[in-house]
């Protein structure tokens, strides 16, 4: 294998361990609350600019913007969970999908209307510069982005999996009624969600600010790459979540430099359909 | 009868005398503007409203449509008229293609699926030089006679689009009253127990969504005529299909006159705050629109004809409900 290709995919990889960052929120409250949230892509968009806000502001880089973002998305993810969902959780299919995608455009447009439609950037080393490990050139921002996501998802899928509140959670999302029985607030457990995976999109969001373009639109681009990956692992799956972020990192850093980089989209986009058609229960998932 | 009959007619009356009334050509442009929407939004109704199907991928067939008519003059020198029924046909035969592996995808995965069909469309003919890649393409700058449908007056569009609207709703009036049109209504209510007593229901979908593909592109096609253009972002834009769908939610889903309501209101709400607020006003506009799909999903999911239905139905008691449902499309069994 050239060297060349050995570089796309580590590189494919550090992105695609944010991808699964962020995916695993959204397959979190799709999984225990069965609402698809379509702003989920303008959650991550909000915690880049949660990110450059406090760059621009106080000039501090990403070791204050980062928590201050995922603090802020957290609380955002509680507001909405009470303003939104709970509301519309048990209404007809039209509202669930017009409450959400309402809740894209207002965030998006907000941004648009208050920073305009400019292409914005962090400083390019505010993270530090460039590794070289045995050759291999890696950005700073980049593996500090990947290695902290794989960290976070990996351990949100402990804290689902072996903590009481996890398995409140999970009792939560089996059967309200009966968890209620057992003496579980299932509203306080369907917030809880809401704030880990709004958390989680605004970590992610900061971690891509240092590397990544940031632009009010960003956030539609983000949603389809969390639907598929959410598709590709499974719904409810955060290990599914995981290996699919990955794999559709992967995907999308070698499709852009073998075909172009206009068609990586393309290909992102072909991939979730034919899973969508093929495998609607994805790779690990139930049905 | 004389009841059923009176409130569409009354409707007519005013649509027909609007550009009279209100003769400045900003206000016959907005109310062309307003007309062409209510088309567009109609025709997502029928897939939209009456079968549940929330399509927000609509923008293709409305693509198909304004691409066919101004293809059909860049590529072919013809009048954009032409290109209208090939738009229908384009329309219609993607939507089948869509829509036999999508509708079997219930709910949130049919919106998704419809999203990224979208914008996988949007991107492969953004990167397509046939088709003007990200310019576009252009309709005739010059009218050479009547049949390339290019006005500088919006009063022929605006009388052309009332016809057009005309036929959509007489269309959709037509299928709810047949028996596909219960077979949809049962079929939103739920479709496991429409199929256990026996609804085709794949079947029917699909030519719902095919109808209603067809009629989007017509719309498509009145759009660029009138603009004289098209490119990846008007003709294709996700925002498109998130206007259509939420006038058609706004009014009222599944009712008859829902989507006109809607385009009623919102279209003007956008052109007034784009010439006060100029290039900043754009966001503005959605967010406005955004705030107000969110009030309608959280607060009043059957949208303004709903509202106004029960309330005149609280008021007027139980005599006068024959004529509302009528009024707004959820009409009796013949």
């Amino acid at each position: 294998m050239s060297f060349v290709l050995v570089q796309v995919i580590v590189g494919g990889l550090l992105l695609g361990a944010v991808y699964a960052l962020f995916s695993s929120g959204l397959t979190l409250v799709w999984g225990m609350m069965n609402i698809v949230n379509f702003a989920h892509g303008d959650f991550v968009m909000l915690g880049m600019y949660a990110a450059f806000v406090v760059f621009t502001l106080f000039g501090v880089g990403p070791l204050a913007g980062v928590p201050f973002a995922t603090l802020l998305l957290a609380a955002l993810g509680v507001v909405v969970y009470f303003a939104l969902i709970r509301g519309i959780m048990k209404g007809p299919m039209l509202a669930q999908i017009l409450g959400t995608f309402g809740l894209a455009l207002l965030l998006r447009y907000s941004v648009f209307w208050w920073f305009g439609a400019d292409f914005l950037s962090l400083p390019q080393n505010i993270v530090g510069g460039t590794f070289a490990f045995w050759g291999l050139r890696i950005e700073a921002a980049r593996l500090l982005a990947g290695v902290v996501a794989l960290v976070v998802t990996l351990g949100l899928h402990l804290l689902l999996t072996r903590t009481a509140l996890g398995s409140k959670m999970l009792a939560v999302a089996e059967d309200a009624t009966a968890a209620q029985l057992m003496g579980i607030r299932p509203d306080t457990m369907q917030a809880i969600a809401w704030a880990i995976a709004a958390g989680a999109t605004g970590l992610a969001g900061a971690l891509i600010a240092t590397f990544f373009y940031i632009v009010p639109t960003v956030g539609e681009t983000l949603g389809i790459v969390a639907f598929v990956t959410v598709s590709l692992g499974g719904f409810g799956s955060v290990p599914g979540a995981l290996l699919a972020g990955l794999l559709i990192g992967v995907i999308e850093s070698l499709s852009g430099y073998l075909i172009g980089a206009v068609y990586k989209d393309i290909v992102v986009y072909a991939l979730f359909l034919s899973f969508l058609w093929f495998r609607p229960q994805g790779l690990m998932g139930k049905t | 009868m004389m009841r059923r009959s009176i409130w569409p007619a009354l409707l007519l009356v005013i649509l027909l005398g609007y550009p009279f009334v209100f003769s400045t050509p900003f206000q016959q442009r907005l109310g062309a503007l307003v007309l062409l929407y209510a088309i567009a939004a109609s025709s997502w109704n029928i897939v939209g409203g009456y079968a549940g199907q929330v399509s927000v991928g609509h923008v293709v067939y409305f693509g198909c449509g304004a691409y066919a008519a101004m293809g059909a003059y860049a590529h072919f020198g013809l009048s954009p008229l032409v290109g209208l029924p090939a738009g229908i046909v384009l329309a219609v035969a993607i939507s089948a293609i869509v829509g036999v592996p999508t509708l079997r995808l219930s709910g949130h995965y049919f919106s998704m699926a419809t999203i990224a069909v979208a914008e996988l469309i949007r991107l492969v003919v953004t990167n397509t030089d046939y088709l003007g890649a990200a310019v576009g393409l252009s309709g005739p700058t010059v009218p050479r006679n009547i049949f390339d449908l290019s006005f500088i007056s919006a009063l022929p569009y605006y009388y052309l689009f009332l016809a057009v609207l005309a036929i959509t709703l007489a269309i959709t009036w037509w299928m709810t009253n047949s028996r596909m049109g219960f077979y949809l209504r049962a079929i939103r209510d739920s479709e496991r127990a429409a199929r256990s007593l026996g609804a085709p229901a794949s079947r029917v979908k699909l030519y719902a969504f095919m109808l209603s593909a067809g009629l989007t592109s017509v719309a498509g096609a009145l759009y660029a005529m009138m603009f004289g253009f098209v490119d990846p972002e008007s003709g294709l834009g996700i925002l498109i299909s998130v206007k259509i769908l939420i006038m058609a939610a706004l009014g009222g889903a599944g009712l008859l006159f829902g989507p006109l309501v809607g385009a009623a209101i919102l279209v003007p709400l956008e052109e007034i705050s784009n010439s006060l607020l100029g290039g900043k006003g754009a966001g503005l506009t959605f967010v406005v629109y955004g705030a107000i799909i969110v009030l309608i999903a959280r607060f009043q999911p059957g949208g303004i004809l709903t509202l106004i239905k029960r309330q005149l139905e609280r008021r007027a008691g139980p005599q006068a409900k024959d004529a509302q449902a009528v009024a707004t499309g959820a009409g009796h069994a013949p």
